[in-house]
């Protein structure tokens, strides 16, 4: 029978606190420029120019359709070669990790924005609105708050797919965890201390996330 | 037609989709103050037609002039721009079946918008006339709820408010009672009817043949794209020249009590 000691982490502490920070922080960027490349994404696909359109289809089916390991390790290696593109293992994953996010993201805002009734846009060009007028004023306020909990549920996949980094050696909570892991001979302890803290981070946000829906579906 | 120039002009409209050629050169004319109603069974091309007069629609062919403002199109001819075209719809004000109200907004929110969005009003004065508007349908004290509490016809009066808050020279009705319950269609027709007397031109599709009868003193019956009958609307109504006019006009009661709700679109 294995016998667990989960006290000999507590040498390691600084290590996963500090992994844990760039975990946070890197979530944090890979989010906010994910939905900046996600709206670049669906405003593209539900453009009047063809040209945009199969642009912005082009960069969604390549990022949704390719695993994300692969695009990570692609991002670091091969573009130096091909393109002549140096790029550090921290800014190669934030950039990999927000155009595959940003894929998912676009998806999901476009879809928000189909869903309104075409009569919304209608009655906006009716009364004189230009069509800018009328997707800030009456389908995106009405479309976002269909987007949200599956915006959310994308980020918290987002969050996990940052343990994909340590590949990098980005100094993240599971590569810190691999040092600690090597080091004390305790694998076990380790990955368990880290599942926990990924779920103790994201089981709060879920429920606040199921709960905003709720709401959501109320005010309907 | 009159000596005076007619409010809204349609010439030798046409329009297709794919295949379907849904108007066939159809040429139209509205007096100022004059109330058109456009009668035919679904399909016939009516709700299109009302849709190209503030160009929701875009025609293939002809030409459309509100007021002073005339559009071609046709071969060589450029679809206008959107700044153009939203100027263009702010001076017509349309009404839907589906009542197409804002449902994040209130009521007063709802008809408040065309005139702060569109015509740059200040919010305060905005609201005066916004609730002046709402006064005038009867629904005042319905300001600050929602959509959704409201029912059909209340709904639909919001719409005309929101449309008249806009101050439009002319008023399209698209199948406005169309998706009412029976007991609720006479409050909207009522506020037409007012509208009407105030001197408002106006454009209405419906299927309420009574309604036509008493309100347009022009009706235009159509069937697959073309205009089979038009002439003053009781004189259409009560004495039809055409077998197809006679036809679609037996399935109605033509006076006197409002017909049941028509669910057909």
């Amino acid at each position: 029978m294995y016998q667990w000691d989960f006290g000999i982490l507590w040498s390691y502490r600084w290590l996963f606190l500090n992994g844990l920070g760039v975990t946070v922080g890197f979530t944090v960027v890979i989010v906010v420029l994910g939905l900046v490349f996600g709206l670049f994404g669906a405003f593209g696909t539900l453009s009047r120019f063809r040209a945009v359109r199969l642009v912005a289809l082009t960069f969604i089916e390549a990022f949704r359709c390719t695993p994300i390991l692969v695009q990570l390790i692609w991002f670091y290696y091969a573009l130096p070669i091909l393109a002549g593109v140096e790029m550090t293992p921290i800014t190669a994953s934030a950039l990999a990790l927000s155009l595959y996010g940003g894929s998912f993201y676009s998806e999901i805002i476009r879809g928000g924005i189909i869903s309104i009734d075409r009569g919304q846009s209608e009655a906006g060009a009716a009364l004189g609105m230009t069509p800018g007028q009328s997707m800030r004023r009456i389908v995106l306020p009405q479309a976002i708050k269909r987007m949200i909990p599956a915006l959310m549920n994308q980020s918290i996949i987002q969050f996990k797919n940052t343990s994909l980094v340590s590949v990098l050696a980005v100094p993240d909570l599971v590569y810190q965890s691999q040092v600690a892991a090597h080091d004390s001979y305790r694998p076990l302890e380790t990955y368990t201390a880290v599942a926990v803290a990924y779920a103790a981070i994201l089981i709060p946000l879920t429920i606040l996330a199921r709960r905003g829906e709720k709401r959501l579906a109320v005010s309907e | 037609m009159s000596d005076t120039p007619s409010k809204i002009e349609i010439r030798a409209l046409r329009k297709s989709f794919g295949s379907n050629e849904v108007l066939k050169s159809i040429s139209l004319d509205v007096a100022k103050g004059g109330v058109v109603a456009l009668i035919g069974p679904s399909g016939s091309g009516k709700s299109t037609l009302l849709r190209c007069v503030n160009l929701l629609v875009a025609p293939d062919g002809g030409s459309v002039r509100v007021g002073d403002t005339r559009f071609s199109f046709g071969e060589g001819a450029k679809l206008p721009d959107v700044k153009t075209l939203a100027k263009f719809r702010a001076t017509t004000g349309m009404v839907f079946q589906h009542f197409n109200l804002f449902p994040h907004m209130t009521t007063l929110q709802n008809v408040m918008e065309g005139p702060v969005t569109v015509r740059r009003m200040a919010r305060a004065d905005a609201e005066k006339l916004a609730r002046a508007q709402l006064a005038k349908v009867g629904l005042a004290e319905k300001a600050d709820q929602y959509p959704a509490t409201l029912s059909g016809g209340q709904k639909q009066r919001v719409a005309i408010a929101r449309a008249l808050a806009m101050e439009p020279d002319v008023m399209l009705f698209d199948e406005a009672t169309s998706a009412l319950d029976p007991e609720l269609v006479g409050e909207v027709l009522s506020v037409i009817q007012r509208l009407a007397s105030e001197g408002m031109t106006m454009v209405i599709v419906t299927h309420e043949i009574a309604f036509a009868r008493e309100v347009a003193d022009r009706l235009i019956f159509m069937r697959d794209g073309i205009v089979v009958e038009e002439g003053p609307a009781r004189q259409v109504i009560d004495n039809p020249q055409q077998a197809a006019t006679r036809a679609f006009l037996s399935h109605f009661h033509r006076t006197g009590a409002l017909p049941p709700a028509n669910t057909a679109s």
